[in-house]
C-alpha cells in the first residue's frame, strides 16, 4: 500500500483534486446443501479508483493494473474525464472543496474467521444443516457461510490518508417444505441474507447457528400446513427482520439525497421527499426516532469515513416523526445545499461513490413486545422478508414476509402462510402505533442494496426493534 | 487480449500435474460510463479490469478462486502460478464432489463482434445538444466485452463483443418520464436522432393531465421493455431443473399440476441470436435454442452442469443459476400498428418496475407500472396514467387473458452493470391482455 501510495503521488499533476481509493477484498463462500459441500467459492478483487478534479470538471478512473504504468494510465484517463465534462457537468466542481482527512477504523474481530479450518467450517454447517430434514416433506435445505475481509485506503494529492480494514460475516440457513402442489420456504436469515455483521466467528453465535437448523426445517413444514393470511384492513406488528426491509425501502431510499437531486431517475428512481420538506414535514408519528448511525460496533455498514473522506458521525435524519436531515454526502450537500451525512460509499474500487444508506436504524422505544401484541384486537405479526416492490418515488409498497401469526384480542393466535401486506410511505410511518424496547431490537442488514449506473450492490445495515403499525391493508396468498 | 489470455492459460496447464485439471476463465473489459442528469454530466468513469477464475480439479475435488489481474503478462504468469500453489494446498481441506462436471470432450470456438464505438466526448455532444431545453437523465455504457475458457483437457472458447448501450428519460415531471434506448456496435447519429425525436413526441403526451385508476381489472397493451419484466420474473424463478426438482420454481404449478399458459406462449433459451457467451464456466457450449415452453405448455429445464450431475440428466449448457441469457418469445401476428386499435379501450403500458412474487407457487407477482404508461380510448392515447400498483398471476397474463402477441419483437440488451456490463438480452413481441389486475 505505501509503495501505490508513493507512486500515486510521484504521478499526480497539478490539478484542483486528486484522490487513488484502492481496495482489496477477499471472500470465502461455503455451501452445504442436502448434506453435500458444494466446492468452495474464493474470490480476490483488488484495484483502485483515481479521482480528479479540475477546472470545474470530474473524471474517476478504474483499474486492476496496479503496476506503476498502470496507475499512471488511470490517472491520465480520470484526467481526460475532467477535461471533457469541465462547463457540461451538473455542477461546477471547482466551487466544493473536498475532505482531506487521516485516521484509521478496523472492525472488531474477537474471533479470528480463519482460525477454524476450511473443514472445520464446512464439518459445522453441515452438522447444522443435517438438522433440517425433520420430515420427508422436507425437500431441500441448505446452510451458507461467506466471509470477507477488506481492506481499503484513501489517498488525496494533498496529504490526506484514511485506512478501514473490515471483516464481515455473513451465515444463511433455508429449509423448503413440499406436498400436494405448495411449497414452503424458511430461512434464518432471510432470501436477502438479512443476517449480516461485522466481526468474527462471534457473528455465528449471535446469529443462532446452533440450533437454526431443526428450527428452519420446523417452521417450513409449520408454514406448509397453515391457512393463508387473513385478509382486510387490520394492525400489523413487524419484527426486526421485516422492519430492516420496511425502513430501506420506504425510509432510506426516498431520503437518499441523489435520488433527491434526479440523479437515479433512469435507473433506481426518484423519491418522493422533496428538499422543501426538510426541517418541517412529518414523516411518521411521534414515535419514529431514525438514525444514520456508523459508529454502531459489529452493525453491517459501521466504518470511519465515506469513500470521498468525510468522517462518519451518527446523526437523527427523522426525530420523533419530523424530518431532519437526507443521506447526502459532500458533494450532494453542496448540490443541494443542505446539511447530509458522510454516506458518499462505492461498492468497490471499479465504481465512482455515489448516496447510499450506510446504517440506517430505528432507535428503540418502550414497549415490551407483549405490550405491542397486547394492544392489538386482531392483526398479524410478521417475520422475515420475502418479498418486496415498491414504486419509483418510494411511495405505493407492497412487501411479503415467510411467516405470520394471528394476533385476537391480544393473544399470539395460529400461524399463518404468505402474509403480505400494502401501503405508502407518505402515510404508512404516521400510522406507527408501538415501538418495541432494547429487548426486541436486533442489529441486522443485506450486503444487495441495488442502485446507480454503473450499478452497484452495496453493504448496509439496518437495526431496529419490532414494531407495530395500525389500520394497513393485509392479505394472503393464491390459494 | 486473446492472445494475452490463450498464453497465461497455457502457461498454467503446463504445470498442471497427471491427475490434476486445470480451468481458467477470463471476465474483462476496457468501458466507459456516462452518468447524465438534467441534460448536464453527473460522472464520467473508466473501468479497466481483468479477472481471471482458476478452478482445480484433483479427483473428485474442485476448488475455484477468482482473482484480479493487470492485464500485462509477467506480473499476471506470477500471481497466477501463486493462486495455483495456493489453491494445491488448499484443496485438501475440500470434501469430495459427487456432483463434479466438466467439459471433458477438446474443443475450440471463437466468436469476435467487432464495432466503431463513439468517442466519450463525441456521446457527451451528443447527448448534450439533443437534451438542450429538456430535462434528460440517462446513461451510456460502452466499450469491448471479453470472455475466455480454457482448459488443460484441451477445450478453449473465446467470445469478444464491442457495444454500447445509452439509455436515457425525457423529463415532464415528477414521475412522468419517457424512456428510451439506444444501443448496438455502431453509433450512427442519425439513428439516435430519430430515437430522440420520438422520444420528445411522446414527452408532449405527457403533459396532458395524469388519468388516476381506481384498483381493479383493465384491458391493458404490454409494449416489449413492460414485457421483459414480466419475462424477467420468469427467467429468475422458473426454469431451471435444481428449482423445478426442489419444488421452488415459480412455474411449480406448471410442472406438477395441469396449470398451462396461453397456446401462444412459446418461449426459448436463443443462443443462436442472443449477445451472451455460446458456451459456460463448465465449458459446455450451448446447443443454439432451447425450449422451455411449447404452445404454452413446459418444456425443457435448464441444466447446469452440476444439476446434470445430481439428477442424472445431460447439461444443456446451463449456467450455474439455470436461468436464460437469451430468453426469446415467439411472436404473434398482431401487427404492432394495430396495437392500440385492438386494445380499444384500457391501458397501454409502457414500462414495469420492480416485480416481485407476491406467492411464488402461484406464480402471483405484484410490481408497478412506470414512465410513459398512457389511458387508451378506442385506440387513441388520452392521457399519462398516474403510477398504480398490479398484482396478478402469469398464469393469467400470458395465460387465459391473453388476447394476442404482436407480430413484430424487441431485441432487449440487458442494460444491467453489477460488476461487470452484461452480455443478456431478450427478444419479445408485446401483448394484448383482457385484464389486468390493479390493487394500489
Amino acid at each position: 500500500m505505501d509503495t501505490l501510495k508513493a507512486e500515486f503521488l510521484k504521478a499526480v499533476p497539478a490539478v484542483d483534486f486528486a484522490a487513488l481509493r484502492f481496495v482489496e477484498e477477499a471472500n470465502e463462500y461455503l455451501t452445504v446443501r442436502q448434506d453435500v459441500c458444494e466446492p468452495p467459492q474464493l474470490s480476490t478483487t483488488r484495484g483502485a479508483m483515481v479521482t480528479v478534479m479540475d477546472g470545474g470538471g470530474l473524471g474517476y478512473a478504474a483499474t486492476s493494473d496496479l503496476t506503476g504504468a498502470g496507475l499512471r494510465e488511470a490517472i491520465a484517463r480520470a484526467r481526460h474525464y475532467a477535461e471533457i465534462t469541465a462547463g457540461r457537468s451538473v455542477v461546477d466542481y471547482a466551487g466544493i472543496e473536498m475532505p482531506s482527512a487521516k485516521g484509521e477504523y478496523r472492525s472488531p474481530v474477537a474471533r479470528d474467521p480463519q482460525s477454524l479450518s476450511r473443514s472445520e467450517k464446512y464439518a459445522l454447517l453441515a452438522g447444522e444443516a443435517r438438522q433440517c430434514r425433520v420430515d420427508d416433506r422436507i425437500v431441500d435445505w441448505e446452510a451458507n457461510l461467506w466471509t470477507t475481509h477488506s481492506s481499503q485506503a484513501y489517498f488525496t494529492a494533498d496529504g490526506g490518508e484514511i485506512v478501514q480494514e473490515f471483516h464481515y460475516v455473513v451465515p444463511n440457513m433455508s429449509a423448503t417444505a413440499y406436498a400436494d402442489g405448495e411449497s414452503q420456504t424458511r430461512t434464518q436469515g432471510g432470501r436477502s441474507n438479512g443476517f449480516c455483521q461485522q466481526g468474527g466467528l462471534e457473528v455465528l453465535e449471535a446469529f443462532g447457528l446452533a440450533g437454526s437448523g431443526r428450527a428452519v426445517g420446523e417452521g417450513a413444514l409449520e408454514l406448509l400446513l397453515a391457512p393463508n393470511c387473513p385478509s382486510g384492513t387490520m394492525d400489523i406488528v413487524l419484527m426486526p427482520d421485516q422492519m430492516m426491509l420496511q425502513i430501506h425501502e420506504s425510509i432510506g431510499h426516498p431520503l437518499e439525497l441523489d435520488r433527491i437531486l434526479g440523479d437515479e431517475r433512469n435507473f433506481a428512481g426518484t423519491s418522493f421527499v422533496t428538499l422543501d420538506m426538510f426541517g418541517t414535514y412529518r414523516y411518521g408519528s411521534d414515535l419514529l426516532d431514525v438514525t444514520y448511525d456508523p459508529t454502531r460496533a459489529r452493525q453491517f455498514a459501521s466504518y470511519g469515513w465515506d469513500d470521498d473522506g468525510s468522517r462518519a458521525e451518527k446523526q437523527y435524519l427523522i426525530r420523533r416523526g419530523l424530518l431532519e436531515r437526507p443521506l447526502g454526502g459532500a458533494i450532494s450537500q453542496k448540490r443541494a445545499g443542505v446539511a447530509g451525512v458522510a454516506n458518499t460509499r462505492a461498492c468497490s474500487w471499479n465504481r465512482a461513490p455515489i448516496d447510499r444508506m450506510a446504517n440506517l436504524n430505528i432507535e428503540p422505544g418502550t414497549s415490551s413486545l407483549d405490550e405491542l401484541v397486547g394492544a392489538v384486537k386482531l392483526g398479524v405479526l410478521m417475520r422475515t422478508n420475502v418479498s418486496w416492490s415498491i414504486d419509483d418515488s418510494r411511495n405505493k409498497f407492497q412487501f411479503g414476509c415467510e411467516w405470520g401469526r394471528v394476533i385476537r384480542d391480544g393473544r399470539l393466535a395460529e400461524v399463518v402462510k404468505n402474509p403480505n401486506y400494502r401501503g405508502i410511505s407518505a402515510t404508512f410511518w404516521r400510522s406507527l402505533s408501538g415501538v418495541g424496547d432494547a429487548s426486541t431490537f436486533e442489529v441486522l442488514g443485506t450486503p444487495f442494496c441495488g442502485k446507480g449506473e454503473p450499478a452497484q450492490a452495496i453493504r448496509v445495515g439496518h437495526a431496529s426493534p419490532a414494531c407495530r403499525f395500525s389500520a394497513i391493508d393485509v392479505f394472503g396468498g393464491a390459494a | 487480449m486473446r492472445a494475452y489470455f490463450e498464453q497465461l492459460a497455457a502457461d498454467l496447464e503446463s504445470r498442471a500435474r497427471p491427475s490434476e485439471v486445470l480451468i481458467s476463465r477470463l471476465n474483462a473489459e476496457d468501458s466507459d460510463f456516462i452518468r447524465f442528469n438534467k441534460s448536464a454530466v453527473r460522472q464520467a468513469t473508466s473501468v479497466r479490469q481483468v479477472g481471471w477464475t482458476l478452478t482445480l480439479i484433483d479427483g473428485t475435488r474442485r476448488i475455484d478462486a477468482s482473482t484480479s489481474l493487470t492485464g500485462r503478462l509477467a506480473e499476471d504468469r506470477a500471481t497466477l502460478t501463486g493462486l495455483l500453489d495456493t489453491l494445491r494446498i488448499a484443496i485438501a481441506d475440500v470434501p469430495e464432489d459427487p456432483f463434479l462436471l466438466v467439459e471433458t470432450k477438446p474443443a475450440t470456438t471463437a466468436s469476435e463482434r467487432r464495432g466503431a464505438l463513439p468517442d466519450p466526448s463525441e456521446v457527451i455532444d451528443a447527448v448534450l445538444d439533443a437534451g438542450r431545453g429538456l430535462d434528460l437523465v440517462g446513461f451510456h455504457a460502452s466499450g469491448p466485452l471479453y470472455r475466455g475458457f480454457a482448459s488443460s483437457l484441451g477445450v478453449r472458447h473465446w467470445h469478444a463483443v464491442e457495444n454500447f448501450n445509452f439509455n436515457w428519460c425525457l423529463y415532464h415531471d415528477r414521475d412522468k418520464a419517457v424512456k428510451s434506448s439506444y444501443a448496438g456496435d455502431r453509433w450512427e447519429p442519425a439513428a439516435f436522432d430519430a430515437r430522440m425525436r420520438f422520444a420528445r413526441e411522446q414527452l408532449a403526451r405527457l403533459r396532458e393531465p395524469p388519468r388516476k385508476l381506481a384498483p381493479g381489472a383493465y384491458r391493458t397493451y404490454f409494449a416489449p421493455a413492460a414485457m421483459t419484466e414480466l419475462l424477467g420474473m420468469l427467467s429468475w424463478a422458473g426454469f431451471g431443473l435444481k428449482s423445478r426438482n426442489t419444488k421452488q420454481s415459480a412455474l411449480i404449478r406448471m410442472a406438477e399440476e395441469e396449470a398451462a399458459m396461453s397456446p401462444l406462449v412459446t418461449l426459448r433459451e436463443n443462443t443462436a441470436d442472443g449477445i451472451a457467451s455460446p458456451f459456460q464456466a463448465e465449458g459446455f457450449v450451448r446447443p443454439a435454442a432451447v425450449p422451455l415452453v411449447d404452445g404454452g405448455r413446459l418444456a425443457a429445464p435448464l441444466v447446469s452442469p452440476r444439476s446434470a450431475r445430481e439428477y442424472g440428466v445431460a447439461t444443456n449448457g446451463a449456467n450455474a443459476q439455470e436461468t436464460p441469457e437469451s430468453l426469446d418469445l415467439a411472436a404473434g401476428s398482431l401487427p404492432q400498428e394495430d396495437a392500440l386499435r385492438a386494445l380499444g379501450t384500457g391501458l397501454f403500458v409502457g414500462n414495469l418496475w420492480y416485480l416481485n412474487f407476491s406467492d411464488r407457487a402461484s406464480c402471483r407477482l405484484t410490481g408497478m407500472t412506470r414512465f410513459a404508461s398512457f389511458w387508451v380510448e378506442r385506440g387513441q392515447i388520452v392521457a399519462p396514467l398516474d403510477v398504480m400498483r398490479f398484482d396478478d398471476t402469469a398464469y393469467r397474463i400470458l395465460g387465459e387473458n391473453l388476447e394476442a402477441l404482436t407480430r413484430e419483437r424487441d431485441l432487449v440488451p440487458e442494460s444491467d452493470t453489477y460488476e461487470e456490463r452484461s452480455t443478456l438480452s431478450m427478444r419479445t413481441p408485446g401483448a394484448l391482455v383482457r385484464d389486468f389486475t390493479l390493487t394500489l
